[in-house]
């Protein structure tokens, strides 16, 4: 038969991208290394700091703050009883689980990775976020820029991160933060701006600045809006983590992943539970903060 | 009669046009190009279309006219909430329309407080943190905020609120919120936008009532936009009425009750109760015959009564003080008898008003007599004037001079 189209590459993007890359790693390579090492460091204190609390102190902890984002502060009454009991013991059941497979040492990996790529996520998440909810113009590159970055199969960032950072925790944290930034730059814009024009007006009138505004009135309010962002940026970090373990990052996801490559399907499956349990852990508590208002 | 130094405020000239080509627009408009020709050619609205007035220390100015009218666009002009495209704005002796960012803000923190229509309260917070809040933004210490705070709380009836959240009130106390935070300021002006629109009828007579009288108290100068002549004719001292951007009359309620600039400006006010706004002394009959005690005879008030061509005269003494009538059957009986004072005739025990009543309260003083109502000087007792019982039947039923002649043969042949 005979080709109708040709085969040829006519287009090298990939090729140009490939160069910039490159041209990228050796002109900036200390830039490279030390944010490799500032994650790297930071990863590997928090680890040591989280393996040092034992067990059953974290698990209290976890817990207690469990309860206490789910009473909504009325610890003591039966409502408060009623409302904090399940989280509660979900919390307690889950983490003696996790830790009874033997698997705590992963999982305390893998909140460290997500606590690290949400911070970052976070830090650089709400300030676009505000960038773009006081710019038209910001937002109109922003917007596409998230799209790229919501769209693209996650696994394509392994690739750079692995060339500029090598494997381990490094990559993973980046491949995460640039994974699980949308939600953050999305929900600050949006609460922004459905801020009632009213107040904002209100605010003018009595003389506000563009920073009292933003702090007394812009941020107070789209607050709601901005901790469902930071649920978002939890939940798509650790769905990232399994991923990001491909390139070296510790945790449950490389114990998932190892399940895959030996076809151990009680490793695989041990391991899949524990996220799904850290996954709603993290995910209440951060729901139970957000809805407080 | 006025002099500058009482205007606190002066618009010259003010013009807001909407939309991106604005010096386009103003040079139609300048030009003398029609609102809708200008929008048709440049996709510009005309907000303010050259506003000009002055505002007098310690008044409140009414702005008022339908939705679309741009009232609100004029009234966030004078504290640049917009920016006016054109015209000038003073405040003092400075011009705002001038004035940097920095001083703008100054301006806005320290002379000009805004009241809003749907109130712009902060839901987070605190009644008593919400009315600190302009004091907040000027840097005042948290004891120096909330206790001007709690002053101003008490002002709008407010105490023992301080502690709750805005959506735990009313929509007449979240107001009664926006006016203390305004308030707390302590500026000279303040801007009140349809401040009590947003209420229901009886909670917003009673947030005008409690406007006046703090207002009695605080002699703020007060810029009030309402699209309810009624509110408008009870809380302002003078109404400016604006229609499509331009401002088509300013004056004092009963000005422009009684004699209406333009066609719209009559159409507007027609539906208005004129009873509770004209004053005895728009219905003032200047000048009327009089009769002088002890200078006159009955022949002499005879004599006045047929030339005038009335059956009853006022009586005043030496000093011009009102003292009574005196009917004419009463001094032809006199003037029969002989007698040669008046004084025996005198009916003294007559009502008479004041300029600044209203016909309202005017009408129930005419029931059941015969004669005009006498108008007094507060101060001596002068008599200033007469309205006759025809003027206030006319103000108060609004039936023209005919239809009151109409219904007055009718009565007769009944």
């Amino acid at each position: 038969m005979q080709t109708i189209y040709s085969m040829e590459k006519i287009i090298p993007l990939g090729e140009y991208i490939e160069r910039g890359i490159n041209a990228l790693e050796t002109n900036f390579s200390f830039l490279w290394r030390a944010i490799d090492d500032g994650i790297s460091w930071t990863v590997s204190f928090m680890n040591d700091f989280f393996l040092a609390i034992p067990f059953v102190v974290f698990l209290l902890v976890v817990a207690t703050v469990a309860y206490y984002a789910k009473s909504r502060g009325r610890l003591f009454s039966r409502e408060g009883l009623k409302r904090g009991v399940g989280l509660t013991l979900f919390v307690v059941f889950g983490f003696f689980l996790i830790y009874g497979m033997g698997y705590w040492k992963e999982a305390v990996q893998t909140i460290t990775l997500v606590l690290v790529s949400t911070a970052i996520a976070l830090l650089l998440g709400i300030p676009f976020g505000i960038l773009s909810a006081k710019s038209n113009i910001a937002d109109a590159i922003v917007k596409p820029v998230l799209d790229f970055m919501q769209t693209m199969p996650a696994f394509v960032y392994l690739i750079p991160a692995i060339f500029f950072f090598s494997v381990g925790n490094t990559p993973g944290v980046i491949a995460t933060v640039i994974f699980s930034v949308p939600p953050a730059v999305r929900l600050t814009n949006l609460g922004i701006r459905n801020v009632p024009g009213d107040v904002v007006e209100a605010g003018r009138a009595f003389g506000a600045n563009e920073k009292q505004i933003l702090y007394k009135i812009q941020l107070p309010l789209a607050m709601p809006t901005i901790l469902a962002g930071i649920n978002q940026v939890i939940l798509l970090a650790l769905s990232m983590v399994v991923i990001a373990s491909m390139v070296g990052a510790k945790g449950l996801g490389s114990l998932v992943y190892q399940g895959i490559q030996q076809n151990d399907i009680a490793k695989g499956f041990e391991s899949g539970l524990g996220i799904v349990i850290l996954a709603i852990v993290l995910d209440r508590i951060t729901q139970a903060v957000a809805n407080k208002k | 009669m006025t002099d500058d130094r009482d205007i606190i405020i002066k618009a010259e000239g003010l013009t807001l046009i909407f939309g991106k080509r604005k010096k386009e627009a103003l040079e139609l408009l300048n030009r003398g190009y029609s609102k809708t020709d200008i929008l048709k050619k440049t996709r510009c609205t005309i907000g303010v279309n050259k506003a000009s007035f002055e505002i007098k220390k310690g008044e409140i100015f009414v702005i008022m006219g339908l939705s679309g009218s741009g009232k609100s666009s004029l009234i966030r002009c004078l504290n640049r909430l917009n920016e006016p495209t054109d015209g000038k704005v003073y405040f003092k002796d400075h011009n705002i329309t001038r004035e940097t960012n920095k001083q703008l803000l100054h301006t806005r923190r320290t002379e000009m407080s805004m009241v809003f229509q749907k109130f712009g309260l902060l839901p987070h917070r605190t009644i008593l943190e919400n009315a600190a809040f302009g004091l907040e933004i000027r840097g005042e210490t948290r004891e120096q905020r909330e206790e001007k705070a709690r002053i101003a709380l008490k002002t709008v009836g407010l105490e023992g609120y301080e502690e709750q959240y805005p959506r735990e009130l009313s929509g007449g106390m979240q107001q009664r919120v926006g006016l203390a935070r305004a308030l707390a300021n302590d500026t000279d002006v303040l801007l009140m936008d349809e401040a009590f629109s947003a209420l229901d009828p009886l909670i917003k007579s009673d947030m005008q009532d409690e406007l006046l009288q703090i207002q009695n108290k605080l002699h703020k100068t007060i810029v009030f936009i309402t699209h309810d002549l009624n509110e408008a004719m009870k809380v302002g001292d003078r109404i400016a009425i604006m229609k499509d951007g331009v401002i088509e009359q300013i004056g004092t309620a009963e000005t422009i009750l009684t004699s209406p600039a333009t066609d719209y400006v009559e159409a507007f006010v027609e539906r208005v109760d004129r009873k509770t706004i004209i004053t005895a002394e728009t219905l003032l009959f200047k000048h009327p015959t009089t009769v002088k005690l002890g200078k006159i005879g009955p022949k002499g008030v005879l004599h006045k009564m047929r030339e005038a061509g009335l059956n009853v005269l006022p009586v005043v003494d030496n000093l011009d003080k009102f003292l009574g009538y005196v009917w004419l059957e009463d001094m032809i009986d006199l003037e029969k008898r002989k007698v040669q004072s008046i004084e025996s005739a005198l009916y003294s025990e007559v009502p008479s008003v004041l300029k600044s009543y209203t016909v309202e309260e005017m009408l129930p003083l005419i029931t059941g007599h015969h004669y005009p109502l006498a108008v007094v000087d507060e101060e001596d007792g002068r008599l200033l004037g007469l309205v006759t019982q025809t003027s206030l039947i006319i103000e108060s039923t609004r039936y023209s001079k005919t239809e009151m002649n109409e219904l007055i043969d009718n009565a007769n042949d009944l």
